[in-house]
């Protein structure tokens, strides 16, 4: 596919877009400003743009204190650094005083490859879900990487957008919107659901279309609002495909099938099934070994599907 | 230089909020009265002459703003602010209690005039980098004062704001640590040896005063020193007693933590404070 | 009842295994008083290492000491240990599977008047997202005691939880405590309460008034939230129909996330969560508290009947 970019590059642009338009943004990082393409930002605004160097505790506290007064702070790292390192600093400075920043987590999942378990955030969507007043939001394609950005600024309070090193094509079509704490149904189908969420959305739209051809019907949702989630979405879904499969780059306890399972207990409990990592660490290689190898391959999302199918019928 | 009717003043003022200090943790059974007492000077000379603030206009944009990096000993901020008008002295009595606007550690939304929430160690001068890192980008003329402990200074996270705001040529930020040589495990210097203390901050690029906690005059003029120094912030150290105004709590790491007060010891205290106003 | 706050009993514990076990080191970040670590310093001062108010460094030394073959207790308040330090936890404790035991006090709501900043409502939630880790909270004195024991036999990275408040004691000196299995503490078979920490007294205190009125309900004290008793879950679903999760934590991704994760991959029941309803408390006492956000006993007994009622609608 011809010029497919790093989602966080378009992030990058999205956010010197949005710079452009509203002199209130600020943006912060730590010392990988070419990773998270803030550099874009920082580039043309250079007073609006503040390297705090690698101190990712410092810079989530201090834009809790830029918000303070009155601007809106994009603070922008990897994922493990803000979500771990920083991770009071993030609840006791931003999610409990519901401070108006935006924290960016780039390199989120293993998707992060050759740098190995110590920056491959597998956590982090957890780690940010069990924070009230938290909304995490993990765009599946660099069209929705823009109406995330979009939809950050336009509401007031503490976001977390969660972003992977590598590149997706565009998948949604013209048309598509982004909302806040709603899902997007990218397909439609009646045997089972696969709700996915960044990355992993394209690689279950790979799994549906070869189910498909064996004769399985899916319903693909985009559930890019990890937190607040579409618990209608969910209900209707259980109701009319009866199982479920949750895909994520993440670690299956606490993330994505976390929140879904959470769902499905209280509304209506349906054979799910959980693609992602095993509560387990991975290590250092190609992303697409490293699927392969963990579970995250389309082929895992088939069985996934094929199991909680025949579960439901049994 | 201070006329002394002003100095006089300060002092009363300084021995009311320590007497509603102990009253609210009296009342509250619970509280931390050893560091809120050691900063009680510190934190009357900002708020009664020092800073620039509208206590009938809390929100007011260009007031000077002031963090309570050491959020534990609120009970001095709380009772500052409610002598200073920001909400009726009655509130006191719900410190720490349900339903309260006083939380047990500083919280921005809920109490009228606190500017930050703090409560875990280090992160409040880090908020206070924000904070004057917009004042400067809104060209306002506002100074952004935060207020640490000095075992508080073992958290890594001080000394990253630390690096920072001398790196982003803070001068509209001054940091004043609140140096009773006591953590709550015990002395500082069998616990974490901090010292020397004015070294480490002009290491990291800070302008630095040491002063005695306690009095008004070197306070004050500390302040409008800092208020001078341009290209870089202050640190001012102010050398203080734990437990401060109340005989047999000074320099006794025990009065540190959450303390349940019996009514005997509030009597003393009360007495101590009292005596000291008749002085004044 | 005896009430006893199971910090105290940690405290306790250490100095007892500490005399048996030379191994074992403690860490502390300026808070031994709050932490009762100060029983151990007191009597090993030589293997006792305050590293003042610095919880990551905390972490990170003990990483350094486990590598040496000793057993670091680390302590300190649950917000400090799960979100201060919580890279540290994870990048060098759990990720290389070191013999840390991270002790804390503090846990949940018990933390009472301190407010938000010091009451832990997500550090189950964060530290059961990070692989590796074991966690346990234990329900009294008696079975904190048997916790900190169990826990040195396990090779392995471990997250124990405490109580600031006192609780009461709930089990015998002859109790058998093995990490990852639950204990039911009353037999029945409308439903399942399976509760957490402090608040299984709540739960056993629902079981009896739910007694009276005819409603037979198991109580299991699931002291081990990370590897969870999937048996004991399972079991309860099949037998009972209904649970309920009680817990002193946010009730996303704590005990309640960990027992639906569960129930959707196997036994398909009603599940409704007690706890904090994904929002930050406040200061306050703690029984003010628990009722404020709907986690006493009443609230326990509305969802049992609730899910029991959600039970016989699906049988329909």
């Amino acid at each position: 596919m011809a010029n497919v970019l790093p989602l966080r590059q378009y992030y990058g642009d999205a956010l010197l877009k949005a710079g452009r338009e509203n002199k209130k943004i600020v943006a912060l990082d730590a010392d990988v400003s070419k990773g998270t393409f803030s550099k874009f930002f920082g580039t043309e605004f250079p007073e609006r743009f503040f390297n705090f160097g690698i101190a990712e505790q410092n810079m989530l506290a201090a834009a809790a204190g830029l918000a303070s007064m009155g601007f809106i702070p994009f603070a922008n790292s990897y994922a493990v650094f803000v979500t771990m390192r920083a991770c009071e600093q993030l609840r006791n400075m931003i999610a409990y005083p519901r401070a108006n920043v935006k924290v960016m987590g780039g390199h989120g999942g293993i998707s992060v490859g050759q740098d190995g378990v110590s920056h491959q955030a597998i956590e982090d969507i957890a780690i940010v879900r069990s924070m009230s007043n938290m909304t995490v939001l993990v765009p599946g394609d660099p069209i929705e990487v823009g109406q995330v950005v979009e939809a950050a600024l336009n509401y007031v309070g503490p976001v977390y957008i969660r972003l992977a090193r590598i590149s997706v094509p565009n998948l949604f079509q013209e048309g598509y919107q982004f909302k806040i704490g709603k899902g997007n149904i990218i397909k439609e189908g009646k045997d089972v659901t696969i709700m996915a969420i960044g990355i992993m959305v394209k690689v279950a739209l790979d799994a549906a279309a070869q189910l498909e051809k064996q004769g399985i019907s899916v319903r693909v949702v985009n559930m890019a609002s990890v937190k607040p989630i579409d618990k209608e979405l969910i209900f209707e879904s259980a109701k009319k495909t009866g199982a479920i499969v949750t895909v994520e780059d993440h670690n299956v306890v606490g993330g994505l099938a976390g929140a879904v399972c959470e769902v499905l207990c209280e509304l209506k409990p349906v054979p799910l099934e959980k693609v992602g990592l095993q509560d387990t660490f991975a290590e250092s290689g190609d992303e697409t070994e490293l699927f392969k190898h963990y579970g995250l391959d389309t082929k895992d999302i088939i069985n996934a599907a094929k199991k909680a199918i025949a579960r439901k019928k049994g | 230089m201070l006329k002394n009717e002003e100095i006089q003043h300060l002092k009363k003022v300084a021995n009311q909020i320590r007497i509603d200090l102990i009253d609210m943790i009296s009342y509250a059974q619970s509280g931390h009265p050893g560091g809120a007492l050691s900063a009680v000077e510190i934190v009357t000379s900002l708020y009664f002459r020092v800073m620039n603030i509208k206590p009938s206009d809390p929100k007011w944009e260009d007031r000077d703003r002031f963090i309570l990096s050491k959020g534990h000993a609120c009970a001095v901020l709380y009772a500052s602010l409610a002598e200073k008008g920001y909400f009726p002295k009655e509130t006191l009595k719900t410190f720490r209690k349900f339903q309260s606007i006083l939380q047990g550690h500083p919280d921005m939304r809920k109490t009228p005039g606190v500017e930050m929430n703090s409560g875990t160690l280090g992160n409040g001068i880090s908020a206070g980098v924000g904070m004057s890192l917009g004042a400067k980008l809104s060209n306002k003329n506002l100074r952004v004062y935060v207020l640490l402990g000095c075992g508080e200074l073992n958290e890594g996270v001080v000394w990253e704001s630390a690096m920072a705001a001398s790196h982003f040529k803070l001068d509209n930020m001054t940091a004043i640590v609140d140096f009773n040589k006591l953590q709550s495990d015990g002395e500082m210097e069998k616990i974490m040896n901090m010292n020397p203390l004015s070294a480490k901050w002009q290491a990291f690029g800070w302008h630095t005063i040491e002063v005695n906690g306690h009095n008004f005059e070197e306070l004050i003029l500390a302040f409008e020193e800092a208020k001078k120094i341009k290209g870089k912030p202050t640190a001012i150290i102010a050398h203080t007693i734990k437990g401060k105004g109340v005989s047999y709590m000074e320099n006794k790491p025990q009065y540190h933590g959450t303390y349940k007060m019996s009514s005997e010891e509030t009597r003393i205290a009360l007495e101590d404070l009292t005596k000291e106003r008749t002085v004044i | 009842m005896q009430m006893i706050p199971t910090r105290e009993a940690y405290g306790e514990a250490l100095v007892e295994i500490g005399e048996k076990n030379k191994k074992i080191i403690v860490l502390e970040a300026d808070i031994s008083k709050s932490t009762r670590t100060i029983y151990f310093a007191k009597k090993f001062p030589e293997r006792f290492f305050n590293v003042g108010v610095a919880e990551q460094n905390e972490m990170a030394v003990a990483a350094g000491i486990a590598a040496t073959g000793k057993i670091p207790f680390v302590s300190t308040y649950a917000v400090f240990a799960s979100m201060r330090a919580c890279e540290q936890v994870r990048t060098f404790i759990a990720y290389p599977r070191l013999n840390v035991k991270i002790a804390v006090s503090h846990g949940g709501l018990t933390a009472a008047n301190d407010g938000v900043t010091h009451q832990a409502t997500e550090d189950i939630g964060i530290m059961r997202t990070i692989p590796n880790m074991t966690i346990i909270m234990p329900a009294d004195a008696v079975s904190t005691k048997k916790a900190v024991i169990a826990s040195v036999e396990y090779e392995g990275p471990v997250y124990l939880r405490f109580t600031r408040d006192s609780v009461p004691v709930l089990y015998d000196e002859d109790l058998k405590f093995e990490i990852g299995k639950s204990i039911m503490l009353r037999q029945g078979f409308d439903a399942t309460l399976i509760a957490l920490g402090d608040m299984v007294s709540k739960a056993l205190e629902a079981h009896n008034i739910l007694k009276e009125e005819g409603i037979g309900v198991r109580v299991l004290d699931m002291h081990t939230v990370k590897p969870i008793d999937k048996e004991a879950v399972i079991k309860a679903a099949v037998e009972t129909g209904a649970i309920v999760t009680v817990e002193d934590h946010n009730i996303i991704n704590g005990l309640g996330g960990a027992v639906a994760e569960v129930i959707v991959e196997n036994e398909l029941v009603p599940v409704k969560r007690i706890g904090l309803q994904d929002t930050f408390a406040e200061s306050g006492e703690y029984e003010k508290l628990l009722t404020k956000y709907k986690m006493n006993v009443v609230d326990i007994i509305n969802a049992v009947k609730l899910v029991i009622g959600r039970k016989k609608y699906a049988k329909k």
